[in-house]
């Protein structure tokens, strides 16, 4: 652990100078760290999302299963499954799309392993939730609506 | 140190069905305290799956994933073999946890 840089997070203690810091490659001596696809996480729509992701136009819609409650109780934990049936598939990345940032989380898989991934998310409003999956090379996508009682940002 | 993750899985017909429940804050960075300061984000931020020392899947998280998160995956495997997970979050903190497929 780098002891500077905990005393700058602590004094800092804001997470604007946080991501700051991190924008400008403060963290990049952490080799974990600066694999976290920063760019991917802080788009804020649709388009920038996949121009991030390298993805040009729109993904073709592919044999993927959302698997999600249509209302969601509390948007604070949202289940959402995504399983691909397409060959290859290499990665899926799951997207929310009136989340601050939509980016949810994105799963790469090894070659032979099956794409199938559940997790829980947070939902400020009712969204539509947005597969990405990389199959072979190409990209595709599936969308699902869900309804949101009551929303998972706090504050 | 964090707490442990609870790890089980089970394999039928060859595939193991993980499912893993870490206990981590998740902090979006977003949320006000009760004095109106904003709370750091503190989230995981990768998360690796092996089974018997092979990765399988890897995934990278935003804060929007739920406090104490919950993760199911699937991988070709049988009973016996080993499950092993980590994260890592964006303070650079770290945790490890294993299970033997059931």
């Amino acid at each position: 652990m780098n002891v500077s840089r905990r005393t700058v997070v602590k004094a800092g203690g804001g997470a604007a100078l946080y991501s700051a810091l991190a924008s400008i490659g403060f963290f990049a001596a952490n080799p974990a760290m600066a694999a976290w696809k920063k760019d991917w996480f802080d788009a804020k729509n649709v388009p920038d999302t996949l121009k991030a992701m390298g993805i040009a136009g729109t993904p073709a819609a592919g044999d993927i299963t959302i698997t999600s409650p249509d209302i969601a109780e509390n948007g604070a934990v949202v289940p959402v499954g995504i399983a691909s049936k397409l060959q290859k598939t290499e990665m899926i990345a799951l997207l929310v799309e009136k989340n601050p940032a939509m980016m949810a989380g994105f799963y790469e898989f090894a070659s032979d392993s099956l794409p199938d991934v559940s997790m829980r998310v947070k939902m400020g409003q009712s969204s539509d939730v947005i597969a990405i999956v990389k199959a072979d090379g190409k990209f595709f996508m599936a969308k699902k609506e869900i309804k949101v009682t009551l929303g998972g940002c706090g504050g | 140190m964090a707490d442990p993750m609870r790890i089980r899985a089970r394999a039928a017909d060859g595939v193991i069905d993980a499912r893993v429940l870490m206990a981590h804050e998740m902090e979006t960075g977003t949320r006000k305290d009760a004095s109106g300061k904003i709370v750091p984000a503190w989230f995981i931020q990768e998360v690796t799956c092996q089974v018997n020392g092979k990765t399988v899947m890897s995934a990278q998280w935003g804060p929007a994933v739920s406090k104490n998160p919950f993760l199911q995956f699937k991988a070709r495997g049988k009973a016996g073999d080993k499950v092993t997970v980590t994260w890592v979050d964006n303070r650079g903190e770290k945790r490890t946890d294993e299970a033997s497929v059931g």
